[in-house]
């Protein structure tokens, strides 16, 4: 047994118990530091399949932001796990008779699939070989390159997308006090200070 | 090789970029009071970009390694696309500003679908394909939602983009079945996969699902369920732009991915469309017989105009596609025309919708009476008028296909069809005195209206061309 393969059955059998304590551990607080846990490890994966640059992602937007991100939302938000959890057992019966035909169905894809013959070929022809390119910029080629048209595409949905979050909840409210920077920054004392010159005796 | 890709795309980029551009500049001017400098200008380029596309090269040419196609049958739907969004956009300036929704958002949004639209029509590639439809499916959902006050209108968006999202999901699967066996996204490679015209099992269930969530978007039973509720729910100038434009481009599509991507194994696609085209004509001409909304009732209307379109595509033949892209270009100008009208129904001042009003309403308005009854006699497809050469052009093209028996269920159907076209202009004509209607119109919509009619009668002389240019057309497509 060479060092990569017990890495990787070590790794294997640490991703499958983090997901499994991931879902089954009561403390919602716990199940996030699991699965962060279960992110790090596929990470390392990853880098065994050979593709460092997906596994520096993993680590960087699913464990830097996406898992704390999780943490505060369950950290803040009073949510009781254990009614969730009792809803969940209600359904249960139905969700597992469903889940059992869903995979009675995939055996039965799985059992008349195959290829054609050109699948492999056609499949490689797009990406850059990876004795000339290493990974990170194989991924470059493909993405901002070969599929520009699909990126920029994508950046139109993006776009589309923002533009109705805004044309669908934003209200200007009359009578809001907003900073004016430009009106604060010009203030000077003659405008902000007024001398009244009160007589002795008499008040304002 | 980018600066030609680009050149190819060059109307699409046009669009997009004035989008982009129109947006900041409303965003840092007079934001929606810049909404009818926008609109106007908008609905101009959208005209200009369609006339030059109609009068520039002939011939075909692929962008971006086949993920997009720009040919004759490309173009042919671009124009239409483009041409009735812009009339559809000057439509429906009046009346966003009477019901006090005119934002500079509402032209950007359709000028966004547009390039959307665009997009699908001219795709060459799954991912091409899903990015346009997506494009334009979101804008939709937007502006679907655009009169937020309103709870029916918030509604209607909410359904449009819950419903939308499942036909999304249907449509993907079926893409990543079709690449899991082809190992390829374009649709000239999943072409070459199937040898010797036999469908493979991963392909058919790809196809299937792909054409699923196909048939959502163009409204074809059994996938119609969100048609109705949306068309009523929406403003009235959005429902006349969800009839037209988006209508086209997803037939279009729909016409390009059974063609491009599974051209040689016809027989098994051909008999999907042929169910879907049947049970969209007859839903649509039975369940329309009850609705006293018009909106709804053009709902149900379009479900069977989508099923006569698709009994082009359910021909497989070059033929059928030529009888799609007429029966396509005639429907949109009945809608448009018919459109016209019903945004301007009102009722001291409150837009309405209900066929009731009608009662009469040739004595008030002649000639609106009248172009209204030409527009429903064509819509019905009573012989004199185009409407009646659209279908006539779908029969033929399934009988020559030897489909007699969708041939016989069209004609059926629309026969049961013409019963509510023909009770408005019973009701224009024939009507009880009621609780009248009044239809003020400006120049635009009245000239959308009148014209449309005229179009119905004139253009059985010779169909304007359109036949030629169709044919031409499909003969890019089908070879």
């Amino acid at each position: 047994m060479t060092l990569a393969v017990f890495t990787f059955y070590v790794f294997s059998t640490i991703v499958i118990l983090a997901g499994l304590l991931t879902v089954l551990s009561r403390n919602p607080v716990h199940s996030v530091l699991w699965l962060i846990l279960a992110f790090f490890t596929s990470a390392g994966l990853f880098v065994l399949l050979g593709a460092e640059f997906v596994a520096m992602l993993l680590v960087i937007v699913y464990v830097g932001a996406v898992a704390v991100l999780f943490l505060f939302v369950v950290m803040m938000l009073d949510v009781d796990f254990a009614e969730l959890k009792a809803e969940m057992a209600r359904f249960m019966p139905v969700a597992m008779l469903i889940g059992v035909v869903l995979l009675m169905e995939l055996g039965l894809v799985f059992g008349v699939w195959n290829f054609a013959d050109q699948a492999g070929d056609l499949r490689q022809a797009v990406t850059p070989s990876l004795s000339e390119a290493h990974n990170t910029q194989a991924l470059g080629e493909i993405v901002y390159t070969q599929y520009i048209y699909l990126f920029q595409a994508a950046g139109l949905i993006l776009l589309v997308a923002m533009i109705g979050a805004i044309v669908l909840t934003l209200r200007h409210r009359p009578n809001i006090k907003r900073q004016n920077i430009v009106a604060q920054i010009n203030r000077d004392p003659a405008q902000a200070m007024e001398l009244k010159n009160v007589k002795p005796g008499q008040g304002l | 090789m980018i600066s030609a890709d680009l050149n190819i795309v060059l109307p699409e980029l046009i669009l997009a970029v004035y989008a982009m551009g129109a947006l900041m500049f409303a965003v840092y001017t007079g934001k929606d009071a810049t909404a009818p400098l926008i609109l106007g200008s908008t609905a101009a380029l959208m005209a200009a970009l369609g006339v030059w596309i109609a009068i520039s090269g002939s011939g075909a040419a692929t962008a971006f390694g086949g993920a997009f196609i720009d040919d004759g049958f490309s173009r042919f739907a671009k124009v239409i696309i483009l041409l009735s969004a812009a009339a559809i956009l000057l439509m429906s300036q009046s009346y966003m500003e009477r019901i006090g929704i005119l934002k500079f958002e509402y032209p950007i949004l359709i000028a966004l679908a547009t390039v959307g639209m665009m997009m699908m029509v001219s795709a060459g590639d799954l991912m091409a394909l899903y990015m346009g439809l997506e494009l334009q499916s979101l804008s939709l959902y937007v502006i679907a939602a655009l009169h937020r006050d309103d709870q029916r209108s918030t509604e209607a968006g909410l359904k449009y983009f819950v419903l939308g999202a499942l036909s999304s999901g249907l449509l993907l699967y079926g893409a990543s079945l079709t690449y899991g066996y082809a190992g390829t996204t374009l649709f000239s490679g999943i072409l070459e996969t199937i040898s010797d015209g036999k469908m493979p099992i991963g392909l058919l269930l790809g196809l299937v699902f792909l054409f699923a969530g196909l048939a959502f978007k163009v409204s074809a039973a059994p996938f119609h369920m969100w048609t109705p509720d949306v068309y009523e729910g929406s403003p009235t100038p959005v429902t006349a732009f969800f009839a037209t434009a988006p209508k086209v481009a997803a037939m279009a599509l729909f016409a390009r991915v059974a063609h491009d991507a599974f051209g040689t194994v016809t027989a098994d696609w051909t008999q999907i469309i042929a169910l879907l085209s049947v049970v969209s004509m007859f839903l649509g001409a039975i369940a329309a017989i009850g609705q006293r909304d018009i909106k709804r009732l053009m709902a149900y209307s379009s479900i069977a105009h989508m099923g006569f379109a698709l009994m082009g595509l359910a021909a497989g033949t070059m033929f059928g596609i030529q009888a799609m892209l007429i029966y396509l270009a005639i429907y949109v100008v009945m809608n448009i025309g018919t459109f016209a009208f019903i945004l301007s129904m009102e009722r001291d001042g409150q837009p309405v919708t209900d066929i009731d009003g009608l009662h009469q309403y040739s004595k008030a308005e002649p000639l609106k009476a009248l172009a209204l009854l030409v527009l429903m006699f064509s819509l019905a497809g009573v012989p004199p008028m185009v409407g009646f050469f659209g279908k006539f052009y779908v029969l033929q093209a399934a009988v020559d296909a030897d489909l007699a028996w969708l041939a016989v269920a069209g004609v059926i159907a629309s026969v049961i069809g013409a019963f509510y076209y023909l009770r408005i202009v019973y009701f224009m004509y024939f009507g009880e005195e009621r609780d009248a209607i009044q239809t003020p119109m400006n120049a635009y919509n009245w000239a959308a209206l009148v014209g449309a009619a005229v179009i119905m009668v004139a253009g059985v002389v010779n169909l304007f061309g359109v036949e030629a240019l169709a044919a031409a057309a499909a003969e890019t497509l089908v070879n």
